[in-house]
């Protein structure tokens, strides 16, 4: 059996990680709290863009133009979102291993948003054309912009034929999903004629073409702003939940430890009293 | 000219403008327009410029930089990418801005940064007679 310091020493030990996973799970409770409020705000505009490009598309589905067709480069981007940060259990990891299970390694180029993803690819050995770290501690939609023009340039110039964003969902506190969206060629699923009437008479100024160059960049980058909001949010939850448990860990041990603590103790009183007892009858 | 329609102002941030107007005026890459209720249904793209919104005897006036409008009979959607208010601006930014791009349109350089301070005048442009 361990001696009674040993057990105290790593009781304590238990304690004090306790604390901090505790001040954490705090910290990101609040933080949850604000990104929350933030990705709602942002939905309204999500919503409305997603409703405009698709009724754009429905009029002019046989549409010849650039973003609606793939390039003609094999290769493809990926947007890949995670955090700066660790402990947030799989939150990383899950995207990581999406990307590697869907994209194939050597026609793939990562524009990684947050360290941890970025690290993680490059050990996959994916190629990491641009890194945007510092995006996701504070993300503007002046950020999202910015990628996305230069994504579509590289798209024009032929370097790149598809556009992929992956993100975590925010579905609610406890349940976050990884989730792998095509960006470019514009891609809508069928079958969603049910509002057609309204837009049926609708007309483009100048013309559809020059609507469609202006709007997809625009809904490019409502979709990348809305995934980052969403990441910041899943990232915060996932931490939650890791912190949470971390925390209930944590108990347990102690309250294990502290049986054992008082076992080793009580063990080594009974011992001394034996020994002092078998001493006083030696010498009587 | 009592028609009025739902007419919403929507950011990636948040929810701009949301309410009823009997009219509203804005800057579109085709030239300027005024949209009433009733307007055939209409997709354009927005060109920085003054954002009017008439609530009966009331105006509002609001700097828009850029995004689209969609016009259905009842309802009107811009979706704006950057939109202030008239007391948002920092008046004396948006008229350094404008001395800036105009020097810089005067010694005219690369083809990239004339086009670049053009947008910049625009800009500032707007802001100010928003303000006014």
């Amino acid at each position: 059996m361990a001696s009674m310091r040993d057990i105290k020493r790593r009781r304590d030990s238990i304690q004090s990680t306790e604390q901090i996973t505790k001040a954490m799970k705090l910290v990101s409770t609040v933080k949850l709290q604000k990104s929350k409020g933030k990705a709602e705000a942002s939905k309204p505009y999500f919503n409305l863009m997603y409703d405009t490009i698709s009724s754009v598309l429905r009029k002019s589905g046989n549409l010849d133009h650039k973003y609606l067709k793939p390039g003609v480069s094999q290769k493809k981007a990926v947007i890949a979102i995670t955090s700066n940060r660790g402990l947030a259990g799989g939150y990383n990891n899950n995207i990581v291993k999406l990307i590697n299970g869907e994209l194939p390694v050597g026609d793939t180029y990562v524009y990684a948003i947050g360290r941890k993803g970025r690290d993680g690819l490059a050990r996959k050995g994916f190629q990491v054309k641009a890194d945007y770290s510092e995006v996701i501690n504070e993300p503007l939609y002046r950020d999202a912009a910015d990628i996305t023009l230069e994504l579509l340039d590289s798209f024009i110039r032929g370097e790149i034929g598809e556009i992929y964003l992956a993100y975590t969902a925010f579905k609610n506190t406890v349940t976050q999903i990884p989730k792998l969206i095509k960006l470019l060629p514009v891609e809508m699923e069928a079958g969603e004629e049910e509002s057609g009437k309204a837009h049926a008479l609708m007309t483009y100024e100048p013309d559809e073409e020059e609507v469609l160059d202006s709007i997809v960049p625009k809904y490019m980058s409502s979709l990348i702003y809305g995934a980052l909001l969403e990441a910041v949010a899943s990232e915060n939850g996932a931490r939650m939940t890791a912190m949470d448990n971390a925390t209930s860990n944590a108990e347990e041990m102690i309250e294990a430890l502290s049986l054992q603590y008082n076992r080793a103790r009580q063990g080594a009183i009974t011992q001394e009293l034996t020994e002092i007892v078998a001493g006083a009858n030696a010498i009587s | 000219m009592a028609d009025v329609f739902k007419l919403k102002v929507v950011t990636p941030e948040r929810i701009f403008y949301e309410g009823e107007a009997g009219m509203v005026e804005l800057s579109t890459t085709e030239g300027d327009i005024g949209v009433y209720a009733n307007h055939i249904p209409m997709t354009a793209i927005v060109a920085p410029g003054v954002l009017k919104i008439h609530e009966g005897s009331q105006v509002r006036k609001a700097a828009l930089h850029a995004g689209f409008i969609q016009v259905l009979a009842e309802e009107i959607t811009i979706m704006a990418e950057v939109v202030e208010w008239p007391d948002e601006i920092d008046i004396k930014r948006a008229e350094e801005a404008r001395v800036r791009a105009e020097r810089r349109l005067k010694d005219n350089q690369t083809e990239i940064d004339v086009l670049r301070a053009k947008m910049a005048l625009r800009r500032a442009l707007t802001r100010l007679s928003a303000r006014q």
